[in-house]
């Protein structure tokens, strides 16, 4: 299969920094910010976005992960199970700024449930989304208020977001499938 | 992307589109799990008991949460069919399943069709009728849940079968272990009382010694088993776990010793049973006095286990029969939380047995 790299270590180094940027911008500073990362590749993402906040703010934005899991509109209807771990939300989120963050936005369903499954957590006073790729297909009214890069692609393509920590290297690629 | 060629590539390439959205979701459950019913723990291999704690390390986030409710199984719906009395169990079962947001429906034998005279495979499959998709269930004999499994597509959960099984049971204990001591290879585990007649007894025999534990079975020997500790068991040892290659043998690989004093030396975990007081009439034991002399785990005789021993009993207990009062509401003692982590277990069991093969 044909893959192609979009974004490589550098571009995807850029994109986070300014994310980070855009984040604090426009909530006037860092008071009341979460970010919580998905899993998986959310994870990695949401820390990098706090460690480069703390870098030019000097500020310790503090980091959740969510596991959508026990959210997802598929089971058992569709007979999907998925692996499931432990969120981990580490301050009450009730009043707080969320920026949810993900690797790629896809159709908007993981959004859809991770928007379930943070509010019982709490009433944040807003929940803000940061993802690296925005691929479009939606299939919910759903848009990200921070991306890293648009990509347009085709249904059959996949976008993989690669995280040294996870994957061993880092960038993101489209990889094509061709017509059957 | 322009919205007139994402929604005509949308149209154009709709099963194309099922097919992906699938490989892109989370990691799907790993591929040794296949299970529809959780029956035993016989045929149950590390992996598969290391899958069902980890999923209960997720579900217990869940419980700890102000509002402890997930949508998960929504529109699914669990019934609990027991045919002896319990509580905790079955409390236990259709709390797991409300904060997975299934509908629960529990019906208790005695106030059944069962009184009518009704079969149980006609219960069952009355049920499988009127739309159910799991049942828990609790019946006095051994077997009971397996004809259920048989003669319906329903998926069944042992809540406890005669002598049999509890599994249940066995994987909280395992998980409350676990939290504790973390892996539990060549770990010893004490299983004191009556084990000829304890569901639970077998259940931990067979989940312990899946994950490599070391297991010393304890008690009067008119209440254990015949055979058990025997080259039967030992030969298991080497069979493969699941699959059906697997030999078929009746007896988990433990050690027994009639001897507590003995048997509690240098162990991790001591595990004593409900000594069910009716079995004096049957003259299995001459006195409960004489049982609990020799087989009551007391603190001098837990003084001869590992420093920081745990105690684990699977209640309700007879206080200062299988263990005095001092030993039940000690700093040694799980049997709380045994209680807790049991709701955090069932929902990780009817979690993955939803999504399981059908």
């Amino acid at each position: 299969m044909p893959e192609s790299v979009i974004l490589t270590q550098e571009d995807v180094r850029r994109a986070i920094v300014r994310i980070a940027h855009e984040v604090v911008e426009n909530n006037r500073g860092c008071r009341d910010l979460v970010f919580v990362g998905m899993q998986t590749r959310g994870v990695p993402l949401a820390r990098r976005l706090a460690a480069a906040v703390a870098d030019f703010e000097h500020e310790e934005v503090p980091v959740g992960t969510l596991d959508i899991g026990l959210y997802r509109d598929d089971v058992p209807a569709r007979g999907v199970t998925v692996e499931i771990k432990p969120s981990e939300i580490p301050t009450n989120i009730a009043d707080k700024r969320v920026v949810l963050v993900d690797d790629v936005l896809y159709t908007g369903r993981s959004i859809r449930a991770a928007l379930d499954a943070l509010i019982d957590y709490g009433r944040p006073e807003r929940i803000q989304l940061a993802v690296l790729v925005d691929r479009g297909h939606r299939e919910l009214p759903i848009r990200a208020d921070y991306v890293g890069k648009n990509i347009p692609t085709s249904p059959r393509d996949e976008v993989e977001v690669r995280f040294q920590e996870i994957d061993g290297s880092e960038e993101v690629v489209l990889i094509s499938r061709e017509e059957e | 992307m322009s919205t007139s060629s994402r929604s005509s590539a949308a149209r154009g390439t709709g099963a194309a589109v099922q097919e992906r959205r699938t490989v892109r979701l989370p990691p799907a459950l790993p591929s040794f799990w296949r299970r529809r019913h959780l029956l035993d723990l016989d045929d149950f291999s590390a992996e598969e008991i290391g899958l069902v704690m980890e999923t209960a390390d997720a579900m217990k986030e869940v419980l700890g949460r102000q509002i402890a409710r997930v949508p998960t199984l929504r529109g699914t719906t669990i019934v609990t069919l027991f045919y002896e009395n319990s509580t905790r169990t079955r409390t236990s079962f259709e709390l797991a399943a409300r904060v997975l947001g299934a509908d629960v429906v529990s019906i208790a034998a005695s106030a059944s069709s069962v009184q009518k005279g009704e079969s149980l495979v006609d219960t069952v499959l009355t049920l499988q009728a009127v739309g159910a998709d799991m049942l828990v269930m609790r019946h006095r004999y051994s077997g009971a849940p397996y004809l259920a499994a048989r003669h319906s597509h329903l998926k069944v959960v042992n809540a406890g079968d005669g002598w049999h099984a509890h599994p249940t049971q066995a994987l909280l204990d395992l998980y409350t272990i676990r939290s504790h001591l973390g892996d539990l290879r060549d770990r010893k585990v004490v299983i004191v009382g009556d084990i000829t007649h304890s569901r639970v007894a077998r259940s931990n025999m067979w989940g312990l010694t899946a994950v490599g534990a070391r297991v010393v079975v304890c008690g009067p020997p008119t209440l254990m088993p015949v055979g058990l500790g025997g080259a039967n068991g030992q030969e298991r040892g080497d069979l493969a776990p699941t699959g059906p290659a697997r030999v078929s043998v009746c007896l988990p690989p433990v050690e027994v010793d009639l001897n507590l004093d003995r048997a509690i030396e240098g162990a991790d975990v001591v595990m004593a049973l409900r000594l069910q007081l009716e079995r004096q009439q049957t003259g299995l034991i001459p006195s409960i006095r004489e049982y609990v002399r020799l087989y009551q785990v007391t603190t001098e005789r837990l003084a001869r286990a590992k420093p920081g021993v745990l105690v684990l009993h699977p209640g309700p207990v007879n206080e200062g029969i299988e263990i005095p009062p001092e030993v039940a509401h000690g700093t040694r003692s799980l049997i709380e939380e045994q209680v807790t982590n049991g709701v955090a277990v069932r929902m990780a069991v009817l979690y993955l047995l939803a999504g399981g093969q059908t």
